[in-house]
């Protein structure tokens, strides 16, 4: 339960990435789950080599990401802002396999073990066991989404993203910098991202350049789950997926944990393609 | 239209050369057993990419779970060959592994095929993933040790006749009143409904198929490979096909032919740099995308090139 819990604020943390993209230019950002990935390895990096602490290095592995995800978007997104989606989809994909090879060939395919920055305490709670790195996780994971929510919905900024995610033309007229704007999202996602990359990299001990992919799928699909483009929606979802994939690998096969999640993607978008809180927009011609 | 046309004799003809000459070259071991691995590989990339093409190039539907109808093909034709070891065996387990493949393609088609662009392409990797879960359980597929001991009937001949089939029938598919309306989908889904034509059933139709052809080509691995895992069918094989697909350009089938034939070589001659491959992989993706998002072809066919050298000017619509 508490498993569940941790794992699905992860797992919210980085889909929320991906519904602000989504929501914004209408993209599934596939290399999302790779700055994740990346994240994880600054983290490491930052506490192996540099002996930082788990805040100082969570920090750096944020800032970092968010560079890597600003430098994604001009890179690869922007030339092809006009084309076509299949075109962007693939960019994304081709954009996600970069990543993962690159680092493959600067720090090899070999798992390694996360250092232990926090203590493996165990406390009781009635009946409930829970221990000090889930505590952080899902604390941090809790403030950084007030912290979201304060950006989105305080700031100068977090309007313009709302509204360009609304009309981007509209916003446009309105002197609403479109490009700086979608470039913003792609930091704050990348940022939340790499704080997820380090929180995994604490909870499961170990990271390779391959991490990324099954979790941003998840991700993907908790984000579905929840209403894509919807930021409370992506971390129900996140939670909704994390305890599905722990009761499943608690009560039943963990073999099947991978297919029961997709099956589930596979259900919620034949019965309710706009997920639990999205909106129904109707297809014009 | 006559079937024994002038035109139909001279694709005959050239299609029979290209297989003396390659046998030829063969026996006379001027291409040596590594380069006819070489040889094997293009031809099922070949039948994949084309079949995939069928489905994302010509109809449209962006799909990212190829592989795992592949793999479908490659599990049935194999555990029937090694139940019946002849080549009848090898045949019914080819047949057999493609109808499967195709029926899969239809049970997931059917719902998932609703679905549009991006979904889509999430809901058929998720297909792809299920697949490959599934038979990593299996009692039969011998979960993730996968099978050994595969007896090997695939040879120039059958990936020839394979491949020529794959690649006619496809071609033919695409001329077809069926492939016409699969391409009005393509173009623009609404109008083509609005023109009555039934989008989900042509849909639903080009997937079958695709996914027959993958599932042949999948039996043709696993018969030629004498061994298959399940690991080996996951998202990094679709995404290998899709870059034959995209490189060569989405909706011309010479193109994907192409395309498979450059990129089978580039594996061969990076064969022990994994890594610089998929580098060089993902990357030719994203440059592709950015500068020449039609790929090396377009649309276009070869044919379309030389039309004038045949005399009478073309006059199919396109």
């Amino acid at each position: 339960m508490v498993n569940g819990i941790s794992l699905g604020s992860i797992y919210a943390l980085i889909a929320l990435g991906y519904t602000m993209v989504y929501g914004i230019i209408k993209l599934i950002n596939f290399a999302h789950g790779d700055v994740y990935m990346i994240g994880a390895y600054i983290g490491f990096a930052a506490t192996t080599y540099v002996n930082l602490g788990f805040f100082p290095a969570l920090i750096v592995s944020m800032v970092s990401s968010a560079a890597l995800g600003v430098i994604i978007e001009r890179v690869a997104y922007k030339p092809l802002r006009g084309s076509t989606r299949i075109a962007v989809l693939i960019t994304a994909i081709g954009m996600s396999l970069l990543l993962e090879y690159v680092m493959m060939f600067f720090v090899g395919a070999e798992v390694r073990s996360y250092p232990k920055l926090l203590s493996n305490t165990n406390y009781h709670l009635g009946n409930i066991v829970i221990n000090m790195q889930q505590i952080y996780i899902i604390f941090t994971a809790i403030a950084l989404m007030i912290l979201l929510q304060f950006i989105v919905h305080k700031t100068k900024t977090g309007k313009a993203m709302r509204a360009v995610s609304i009309d981007r033309d509209a916003a446009q007229l309105m002197g609403i910098k479109i490009d700086n704007t979608i470039s913003f999202t792609f930091a704050i996602g990348s940022a939340f991202a790499g704080a997820a990359g380090v929180l995994v990299g604490i909870y499961y001990n170990s990271i390779d350049p391959l991490m990324g992919i099954m979790p941003g799928l998840k991700a993907f699909i908790a984000a579905v789950f929840g209403g894509i483009g919807n930021i409370p929606g992506a971390m129900i979802g996140g939670v909704a997926i994390g305890m599905m994939e722990t009761l499943v690998s608690g009560y039943g096969n963990s073999m099947y944990r991978d297919a029961v999640v997709f099956a589930f993607l596979i259900i919620i978008l034949i019965l309710k393609p706009s997920g639990l809180l999205g909106k129904n927009i109707r297809e014009k011609v | 239209m006559k079937v024994l046309s002038k035109k139909n004799f001279l694709k005959l003809a050239a299609l029979l050369l290209l297989y003396a000459v390659v046998q030829i070259l063969i026996n006379t071991r001027i291409i040596n057993p590594f380069y006819e691995i070489t040889l094997a590989l293009i031809c099922i990339n070949i039948i994949l990419a084309v079949s995939l093409n069928l489905v994302t190039g010509f109809t449209g539907q962006f799909s990212l779970g190829h592989a795992g109808f592949m793999s479908i093909g490659a599990y049935v034709g194999a555990i029937i060959n090694m139940q019946m070891n002849s080549t009848a065996g090898f045949l019914a387990g080819l047949f057999a592994g493609a109808l499967a493949a195709a029926m899969v393609g239809i049970i997931i088609g059917i719902p998932t095929l609703r679905l549009k662009g991006d979904y889509l392409a999430i809901a058929t990797l998720g297909m792809a993933e299920i697949i490959r879960v599934v038979f990593l359980n299996m009692e039969i597929t011998n979960g993730a040790a996968g099978l050994n001991g595969i007896p090997r009937f695939t040879n120039w001949t059958w990936l020839f006749i394979f491949t020529a089939a794959a690649v006619i029938l496809i071609n033919n598919f695409i001329r077809s009143s069926q492939g016409r309306a699969c391409i009005s989908i393509r173009e623009d889904e609404i109008a083509a409904e609005s023109m009555g034509i039934n989008t989900t059933k042509h849909k639903v139709m080009a997937f079958a198929i695709g996914a027959f052809f993958a599932g042949t080509a999948g039996a043709l691995y696993s018969s030629y490979f004498y061994f298959i895992k399940p690991g080996l069918f996951g998202f990094l094989k679709s995404i290998d096909i899709l870059v034959i697909v995209v490189l060569g350009g989405m909706g011309s089938i010479t193109g994907s032919v192409i395309a498979a034939v450059l990129l089978a070589l580039l594996t061969t001659f990076l064969q022990s740099f994994t890594e610089i491959r998929m580098i060089l992989y993902a990357a030719l993706l994203v440059i592709i995308m950015i500068f020449r998002p039609k790929g090396i072809m377009g649309t276009k066919e070869i044919t379309d090139m030389f039309t004038f050298t045949f005399g009478k000017k073309d006059k199919r619509i396109q």
